[in-house]
């Protein structure tokens, strides 16, 4: 069996002190990509929060480990550099720092742990141009604050961006699709796939079949009420889109059954 | 009698002995000009906390120190030593000034149509050209340090740009505070610019110290920028430590004329700018854009004044302050629109960011509206570094301590980025985040 990137076990977590996410239980081995569906509400983003060491979610119970290590011991920027990779739902907006110059930092950051020499400015360039094209990023873009004015597609494909610089081992995308016309969601799904290897594992997270079009996964989880209530193969996504969640969540174990 | 009250005096008995020893030889418009601001500091003395305008900037200690004219205190400077102080060194003309006394030999001046006249020599060689407009700009007073600097009138420089004279390189104005014992020294720098009908400039009057003595400059610079003339002003403090700075800069703006005052204070102990601004002639427009960092104990207190006087005047306010420590900042901005001033445009807006909890800042913005025709927006806010910017940084594999000085970099990067010069914008904001984290 390949390695395991990422095992979630038994995790709970709260925001807010109110309990989201009710007991994970869910494992990515390397070469995989996972789906995460379900409602508004069910603790998607709050897991992947959970995962990337958002402030503010706090684990009251169960494991997460990241190629056998403990990921809870470890700071966000920790997690980063041993190829822990999240795209934002909403990135944020960052004045005053040029989006190149966040780039750079980033990338010199992840390398340096890795035991690489930093990227000076002409190589970084180099490098920042050739995945860029790959998102049809415009220059400008480039130059212009982190986020700053850009629009929603834009701020997604940048997302896209930093993922192909940073090379992540376990990449987690957010609701990555959310607000993005046909033509954003097409390029944002071939820098994903692009991304697709033997050594890494992806976890999807969306409200919507249709990305999965484009990322055609491995499994497919439904996640209601902070429980993972239902796991199956791609076709899942199709009959999700086609009956919605309510089966789901109403009568988890009779979907189950029914579905088996 | 009060603390203030006694230096009042020992400052007013320096003020008539310096009269004394200069107003030997010289234009007797020199000894009027001094007589006047003596009187007007006599009238007024130290501010005191008291007055609404001081009320959170207390001047006992610097008035607590005996400070002594430079003269014969300054150790020898060297061209090099003066472009280290000041550097980058980018393409400019240059004039050095210190401790308040022109040194042509120091500098170097590239632009053949810049009228350079010396003002010490102005008032010996009993030439009063450069002399007669001195002061006009600025009311002595309601201005106690303006009257103390006019008492004290020394050297400083009248700089005429022609008109339609259209400067390809700066003007960059070194001023520096030197001591060759630990005598705490005063200088009381002056600064006339004229900018002729339609001309061009840009001038960067640039602060810096050498060594550690405690030394007070208290400068006044007055900018009449002429018809349709554009002019880029930069106060650019970065003394060490002990240096107090006491500034009163005043403009007056005819018609369509442009105007771009930056003020960025990195350094000093205790600086306090009065920037004030007339948009005298219709169409005049106005950009006041400053930046001050408050670390350690320090305290910076900036009090600008924009006054619309006539119709179809506009301006922009940005001033940002970053404190961090202990350190104190004052923001006040005034913007008055006389009944006259209709189709202003006027904004004012004041970002801080705290960076410590034992920092203050007292942010005052003020619109006075006398007109009904008119567009203007104020206001002042305190925040923190963003939280959710900051986990953004740190997903991406920036540590904790270089996405907070990122993002504080970021926070200054929209006032620098805006300065005339981009060599001299890109080292400020390195020397911006040095000193950040100096004590």
């Amino acid at each position: 069996m390949n390695e395991a990137i990422l095992e979630v076990e038994g995790l709970e977590a709260s925001a807010g002190g109110k309990p989201i996410l009710r007991g994970i239980d869910l494992v990515l081995r390397a070469g995989e990509v996972h789906a995460l569906m379900g409602p508004n509400g069910s603790g998607k983003s709050t897991l992947a929060g959970a995962l990337a060491g958002r402030p503010g979610v706090e684990i009251t119970s169960g494991k997460l480990r990241y190629r056998g290590e403990d990921l809870l011991a470890l700071a966000p920027e920790e997690r980063a550099r041993r190829g822990v990779f999240l795209a934002f739902q909403y990135p944020v907006e960052i004045p005053g720092v040029s989006n190149n110059y966040f780039l750079k930092s980033a990338l010199n950051a992840v390398r340096q742990h890795r035991g690489e020499e930093p990227l000076d400015a002409m190589e970084f360039l180099s490098v920042v141009r050739e995945k860029a094209a790959l998102v049809e990023m415009p220059k400008d873009l480039l130059a212009r604050s982190v986020n700053e004015g850009f629009s929603g597609g834009e701020k997604k494909r940048n997302e896209i961006l930093q993922m192909l610089l940073l090379e992540p081992t376990l990449a987690v995308l957010d609701e990555t699709d959310s607000g993005l016309d046909i033509d954003a969601l097409r390029i944002v799904a071939s820098g994903v796939n692009a991304l697709r290897s033997a050594e890494r594992a992806m976890l999807v997270i969306t409200h919507y079949q249709r990305l999965l079009d484009h990322i055609v996964p491995d499994r497919v989880h439904v996640l209601a009420e902070g429980k993972i209530v239902h796991s199956g193969g791609k076709e899942l996504a199709l009959e999700l889109e086609e009956r919605g969640y309510a089966w789901l969540e109403k009568e988890p174990k009779q979907a189950e059954a029914s579905a088996q | 009698m009060s603390a203030l009250a006694k230096a009042g005096e020992r400052w007013q008995a320096l003020a008539s002995a310096e009269a004394t020893r200069l107003g030997a030889s010289e234009a007797p418009v020199a000894g009027a000009l001094r007589r006047s601001g003596l009187d007007a500091f006599a009238a007024q003395g130290l501010p005191s906390t008291r007055l609404e305008e001081w009320r959170y900037t207390n001047v006992a200690e610097l008035a607590a120190i005996p400070w002594q004219p430079a003269e014969g205190r300054a150790p020898e400077i060297s061209r090099d030593a003066v472009e280290a102080l000041a550097s980058p060194v980018f393409a400019c003309g240059l004039l050095v000034f210190v401790n308040g006394r022109f040194v042509p030999e120091l500098g170097a001046l590239r632009s053949p149509e810049v009228e350079v006249i010396s003002l010490g020599a102005a008032r010996r060689a009993s030439d009063p050209r450069a002399l007669q407009r001195i002061g006009t700009l600025l009311d002595v007073k309601v201005h106690s340090f303006a009257a103390l600097a006019t008492a004290c009138l020394d050297d400083g420089v009248c700089i005429r740009f022609p008109a339609g004279a259209r400067l390809r390189q700066p003007l960059h104005l070194v001023f520096l505070s030197a001591s060759a014992d630990v005598a705490p020294v005063v200088a009381h720098p002056r600064v006339w610019i004229e900018a002729g009908r339609g001309s061009e400039a840009v001038v960067v009057q640039d602060h810096v110290s050498l060594g550690s003595a405690p030394a007070f400059t208290n400068s006044v610079t007055e900018l009449h920028v002429g018809p349709g003339a554009r002019l880029s002003h930069l106060l650019l403090q970065r003394e060490g430590g002990a240096v107090f700075h006491v500034s009163n800069t005043a403009v007056q703006l005819e018609r369509d004329a442009k105007l771009a005052a930056h003020v960025v204070t990195l350094g000093g102990r205790f600086v306090r700018n009065d920037l004030s601004v007339q948009l005298a002639g219709e169409g005049a427009e106005a950009v006041l854009n400053g930046l001050f960092l408050c670390a350690g104990t320090r305290l910076v207190d900036n009090h600008t004044f924009v006054d619309h006087a006539v119709p179809h005047g506009t301006s922009r306010q940005l001033y940002k302050g970053v404190l961090s420590g202990r350190s104190r900042g004052v923001f006040r901005g005034r913007v008055l629109v006389r009944p006259q001033a209709q189709k202003t445009d006027a904004k004012q807006s004041n970002p801080n960011l705290l960076l410590s909890d034992g920092a203050e800042i007292d942010g005052k913005p003020q619109l006075e509206i006398y007109a009904d025709d008119v567009k203007c927006s104020h206001g002042s806010a305190i925040g923190r570094v963003d939280e959710s910017a900051l986990f953004y940084l740190r997903t991406r594999g920036v540590d904790e301590a270089t996405a907070r000085a990122l993002l504080v970099r970021g926070f200054a990067a929209e006032v620098l980025a805006a300065l005339p010069e981009p060599a001299l914008a890109e080292a400020l904001v390195d020397a911006f985040a040095e000193r950040l984290g100096a004590p």
